[in-house]
């Protein structure tokens, strides 16, 4: 007898009304269902199907049903997802809504926390990217919060996830009409920096004044010689509303523009979502003599050659030597699984590197 | 004895009017016409029954004693302070006759920002400190809609000439500034949609005499050749007769005398308009 289907009898016999060939069963069905009859027979029997569930790996995580699913209550949920229809109907309009106090700190993502809380399903597939990558402190942290609490399946590969929660980059695979990509922002408002007062923004929005926005543009033609806004680069989105993309780079600006899925943007601290909805015009601001641009390299990736995509530079020791790589780590690994190799990808030194990113 | 009392009359009934011939360019029908502007705060007075009108190219000076509702009327004339009562007529070019106060807030918004210009008596309120220069020049064109880098820059640097302020410090901040320089920028800002009228409040407080002296000969020279309508609100009656045509001269938020600028200064008919005018320093 497995371990799970020990557990699970030894549940069983806790609650008389329970039979062995429930109790197998059950183990056959999804982990919601476990949960349900773990909350009835209580604690220590859904102490026992976390047990069990470990077991049988990556088939079917389990939830916490300490927690409601998807841990915010069902009202926040369809509030917030009222406003998602609000914003999406507005596309580009900061909604208002009544955030709530996340189990972690604002500024480590509790706006997009709460959006992926109000639209994952039991049948979502869950993937969390942080600066590109699906295995840094934050991304690994959100994952882990949403398997607790919602049991949905997860993965790092961006063709099958459905909902995509991300700070800082778009995947590099082009996205489809099944996804939704949910952003986290730490500063929804454009125009801030321009314009201090809360109350002159929104009038500024309303009556779309966005001169100012080109002046800040302007600083940075005089200033560098060239528009040298990174990240945060505002756009026009549908012709109306001036919009910030959150601190995604500019290089992924242009993947806004008509994108065939759902891009959804929170801000927890800030108490706005707003969004950009599938095949919707995003145009990056600029100068007629000073068109947009995004970043280039002179290097390719070093670990899979990729010339078309956002590259991070890695400091390799203190004598000046460096490489470039995918920031996009599922990008990365997939083109080397398809056999694209990189400069330094067989260096020795850098074996750890690769490895690790192929594993995933 | 009577044909005495007959002049007086019509001296007085000549300045209560707005002269034809007051301006250097007078138009066909005034650019702002104010009737009966009131503005309290709470129980407190800020200006009361103001009426005049305002013909292109004119000049229209306010003086007064500090506390006198000079800033609370030009507050109130260019639609950025609501009064309490009374209306602001003008005649613009995109828009037609506005009555500024009843007028949509977009429209008092756009005609801020193109059709006229707000001087403040501090540059700082005027102007973004954390944006060069030119950037400071150029927010006005690309707020109505300029997006080529070259010609916003080549405005720029042609306004700063202008203003006498030296070209290599285009991409400097404000702050950088002396006050007089700051206080040209803030013109130059201001002057670069091409408005039409000018609010000015009190555009030479702080400067020192010989920065002053350049600053309102910049201004004369500005104001004649551009055609602008200018209302400028000062203490200094000096700065007045030098610039204004006419002039109102207010206590206690009442206008209690008005007429062209150098028959008020030298032939004061109001008591107060004689001891201001008399407590001129002369050096």
């Amino acid at each position: 007898m497995s371990l799970l289907d020990d557990a699970l009898l030894d549940d069983a016999l806790l609650d008389d009304a329970m039979m062995p060939g429930a109790a197998a069963f059950l183990a056959e069905k999804p982990a919601a269902t476990v949960d349900r009859a773990a909350t009835d027979a209580g604690a220590r029997i859904s102490t026992a199907s976390q047990n069990a569930a470990q077991t049988t790996a990556q088939a079917a995580p389990e939830r916490d049903a300490q927690y409601n699913y998807a841990y915010l209550d069902e009202q926040t949920k369809r509030m917030i997802r009222r406003a998602v229809l609000k914003a999406v109907a507005v596309p580009g309009y900061q909604v208002p809504f009544a955030g709530r106090e996340m189990p972690m700190p604002y500024g480590w993502g509790t706006g997009g926390i709460q959006l992926s809380a109000s639209i994952l399903g039991p049948d979502d597939v869950f993937k969390v990217i942080d600066q590109g990558a699906d295995d840094t402190t934050n991304a690994v942290s959100i994952r882990k919060f949403f398997v607790r609490t919602t049991g949905v399946r997860t993965t790092e590969s961006t063709a099958e996830a459905s909902v995509i929660q991300t700070r800082h980059r778009i995947p590099e695979t082009p996205l489809t009409e099944d996804q939704i990509m949910v952003y986290q922002v730490p500063i929804p408002e454009p125009l801030r920096w321009m314009e201090p007062r809360e109350s002159e923004t929104r009038t500024m929005h309303a009556l779309e004044e966005y001169g100012v926005m080109h002046v800040r543009l302007y600083e940075d033609i005089a200033r560098h010689g060239r528009i040298a806004t990174n990240f945060m680069y505002p756009v026009l989105v549908n012709g109306r509303y001036v919009m910030s993309p959150s601190p995604i780079p500019k290089f992924d600006n242009p993947k806004l523009d008509r994108s065939p899925a759902l891009h959804l943007f929170g801000a927890g601290r800030e108490k706005r979502i707003y969004a950009v909805p599938p095949y919707t015009e995003v145009r990056s601001l600029d100068f007629e003599d000073h068109p947009f641009e995004v970043e280039k390299w002179d290097e390719c990736c070093g670990l899979c050659g990729a010339t078309d995509s956002y590259l991070d530079e890695v400091i390799l020791d203190d004598a000046g030597g460096r490489m470039f790589v995918c920031s996009d780590t599922d990008h990365c690994a997939a083109r080397r699984a398809a056999g694209h190799v990189g400069p330094m990808a067989a260096r020795r030194d850098l074996k750890e590197l690769a490895d690790r990113t192929a594993a995933e | 004895m009577e044909t005495s009392l007959h002049a007086a009359a019509t001296a007085a009934a000549f300045r209560e009017t707005p002269a034809p011939f007051a301006g250097p360019a007078p138009g066909p029908a005034p650019l702002l016409n104010v009737s009966g502007l009131t503005k309290y705060y709470g129980d407190m007075l800020g200006c009361r029954d103001v009426t005049f009108a305002l013909w292109p190219g004119e000049v229209m000076g306010i003086v007064g004693e500090s506390g006198s509702g000079k800033s609370t009327l030009l507050g109130c004339l260019s639609g950025r302070m609501a009064p309490s009562s009374g209306q602001v007529a003008y005649e613009s070019e995109r828009f037609g006759v506005v009555d500024v106060h009843r007028a949509p807030e977009p429209v008092r918004r756009n005609l801020l920002r193109t059709e006229w210009g707000v001087v403040h008596q501090n540059p700082r309120d005027g102007l973004r400190l954390a944006v060069s220069a030119g950037g400071n020049i150029g927010e006005r064109l690309m707020a109505v809609g300029a997006r080529n880098y070259g010609t916003i820059r080549a405005e720029a640097l042609r306004w700063l000439r202008e203003v006498e302020i030296d070209a290599t410090r285009i991409d400097h901040l404000p702050r950088t500034f002396s006050g007089g320089m700051q206080q040209r920028l803030q013109i130059a800002a201001n002057l670069a949609t091409g408005p039409r009228l000018l609010f000015m409040d009190e555009p030479t407080g702080g400067l020192d005499v010989s920065v002053q002296a350049r600053l309102l000969d910049l201004l004369r020279n500005l104001v004649s050749r551009l055609g602008l309508s200018v209302v400028i609100v000062t203490h200094d009656l000096a700065v007045a007769r030098l610039l204004a045509h006419r002039l109102m001269v207010m206590r206690r938020g009442k206008v209690v005398e008005s007429g062209l600028t150098d028959q008020v200064l030298d032939d004061p008919q109001h008591p107060y308009t004689q001891l201001l005018v008399s407590s001129i320093l002369h050096a």
